[in-house]
């Protein structure tokens, strides 16, 4: 069977402060796939995934989504087109709720037991979050994971997720592990996820490397883990491996 | 009471005015209506200039409701009501003030409420104002709050002003003896070029008196926001003030807290935050789907709410 092209990256680039930061990437993303991306900080991981999203605009290269071409497209736009980003860190809200929240992602009212549900599936003993307001009173974790909830609400065709474990503690971290499994089982369409963890990478379908600006390598996870991690036991860059 | 009548009594309560226990409602400067119970009771004053409320001791859950309206342009409306609440009662008091101005002359209210509670007595006081009406003349709310808190004694004050009115002057004034606790929350919108300029002061006067006092606004277009508070501890005491703006388009807020503390076991802290709304509150709720007004409504309407 041929690959079924869901996103496609052409030659983009991406400068900042006379700075390469994305160097002619080039990449093809499949629907229904689980893709990990790595690579040391200052790789251009995070750059990459704001642009798919449409936070940033590259400066060169086009994006194509579905065979559509999106360069273009606003941010709210490509959201409803059925893209979905989980940023690094949170934001905090004054006076919104996580049922607030909850209500966007999913694009209509839900039912306070439909958005207990959601928050179920990232751990969260519902009826203590639900009402909360998503502000600073919530520890990096909570918010971590009720970030996940809104995308697992608004269940896109394409999520990223950007390094998911950053600013949690180890325990949060474990948790996270079993809430990408159930993701990755449940949600459908393909998801894209940040990470330095080799635990988030054992879930991927595809590995792909970056560095300096490039994609260096991509590859199943099962070819990508015999090569690199032979004989190591260790993280691109994180603090949290055990 | 005609259609506009209602109509402004719906913005200022949040439930109608006859299924309070009590009420009095005034429009342009006169008693129209009022009801009164065997526990709380509702004088004019001898001199004409206002109402005397009072709320016998042991009062439990009595809601009060003292409804302003003014729809004839032109008019000064000064009245003075004063609340005593008795030891141990417990009631909720909404003093709402809309105007309607459909003229070129100013309508003005200016309401100065003196609240007497005694030993371990508890208010909930909801103010709210609002202004609407096609004319030119301004609508304009001046209120005074003072409150005496005696020893155990709480009170709640939230005042709201989101729609309409276009100059306020707010003064708030209170002094509390032991443990006694003031809660004061305050959320202003101003839009075109209207102007609200808040002063509280707070007397910690007793042992282990504490108040919170928190403003949140925000000023869009040409609109211009004051707010001033000063906490003052006198003895073992907390007293806390935040400040919270965003602002928009030309709009600008002043905010000036100020704590003063006269004895070493006094504890007060000032908070004030001023800025736009933060781009990544936008892009979060964008990457969900809204468009950047909708997120924005979303953002003020949270932040207000």
């Amino acid at each position: 069977m041929g690959m079924i092209r869901l996103l496609e990256l052409k030659d983009i680039c991406f400068f900042r402060e006379n700075k390469k930061i994305l160097d002619h990437v080039n990449l093809c993303l499949e629907s229904d796939k689980f893709y990990v991306i790595t690579g040391p900080n200052g790789s251009g991981k995070s750059t990459l995934a704001k642009i798919i999203m449409g936070i940033e605009k590259p400066d060169s290269g086009r994006i194509l989504f579905d065979g559509v071409d999106i360069t273009d497209m606003s941010l709210d736009k490509r959201a409803e087109l059925g893209f979905g980003f989980a940023f690094q860190q949170p934001v905090c809200f004054k006076g919104i709720t996580v049922y607030d929240l909850l209500n966007v992602a999913k694009g209509k009212k839900i039912t306070k037991e439909e958005a207990c549900n959601i928050l179920s599936k990232v751990g969260l003993c519902a009826l203590e979050y639900v009402d909360r307001e998503i502000n600073k009173t919530l520890s990096g974790g909570e918010l971590k994971r009720i970030e996940i909830a809104t995308i697992i609400a608004k269940n896109p065709k394409f999520a990223i997720f950007d390094e998911p474990e950053a600013g949690i503690d180890l325990w949060s971290f474990k948790n996270l592990i079993r809430v990408f499994k159930d993701v990755r089982s449940s949600l459908s369409g393909t998801t894209l996820v940040i990470s330095h963890q080799e635990r988030i990478l054992n879930i991927a379908d595809m590995i792909i490397l970056m560095e300096s600006g490039k994609i260096a390598k991509m590859d199943t996870k099962d070819h990508f883990m015999t090569g690199f991690f032979s004989g190591k036991k260790c993280c691109l860059g994180g603090d949290m491996d055990e | 009471m005609n259609k506009t009548d209602e109509s402004l009594l719906k913005e200022v309560l949040p439930s109608d005015v006859k299924k309070a226990d009590v009420y009095n409602i005034r429009k342009n400067g006169k008693c129209v209506e009022r009801k009164v119970n065997p526990y709380i009771s509702i004088d004019s004053k001898e001199d004409g200039s206002g109402i005397d409320i009072y709320v016998k001791e042991d009062t439990l859950f009595g809601i009060i409701n003292i409804p302003v309206i003014i729809t004839e342009s032109g008019l000064k409306d000064v009245v003075y009501n004063d609340f005593h609440i008795g030891k141990n009662a417990n009631v909720t008091i909404i003093a709402g003030c809309a105007i309607h101005n459909d003229s070129c002359d100013h309508s003005e209210h200016d309401g100065i409420h003196r609240f007497f509670l005694e030993e371990n007595s508890k208010v909930k006081y909801i103010e709210i104002h609002y202004g609407e009406g096609l004319g030119s003349g301004k609508k304009v709310l001046n209120p005074v709050t003072e409150i005496t808190m005696k020893k155990n004694s709480y009170m709640l004050m939230d005042s709201v002003q989101l729609k309409g009115v276009d100059n306020t002057l707010r003064k708030t004034k209170a002094t509390l003896y032991d443990n006694a606790t003031l809660v004061i929350t305050e959320k202003i919108l101003t839009t075109g070029e209207q102007y609200a300029k808040t002063d509280f002061l707070v007397d910690l006067l007793g042992e282990n008196s504490s108040t919170h006092v928190t403003s949140r606004s925000v000023a869009e277009d040409f609109s211009y926001q004051e707010f001033n508070s000063n906490i003052i501890g006198h003895g073992s005491c907390y007293g806390h003030v935040e400040c919270d703006a965003i602002i928009k388009d030309e709009g600008k807020v002043r905010a000036v807290p100020e704590i003063y503390a006269k004895s070493v076991d006094a504890n007060l802290v000032h908070e004030a935050t001023i800025g736009k709304i933060a781009g990544d509150q936008f892009t979060k709720l964008m990457s969900l789907g809204l468009n950047a007004k909708e997120a924005e409504d979303m953002i003020i309407h949270g932040f207000l709410k």
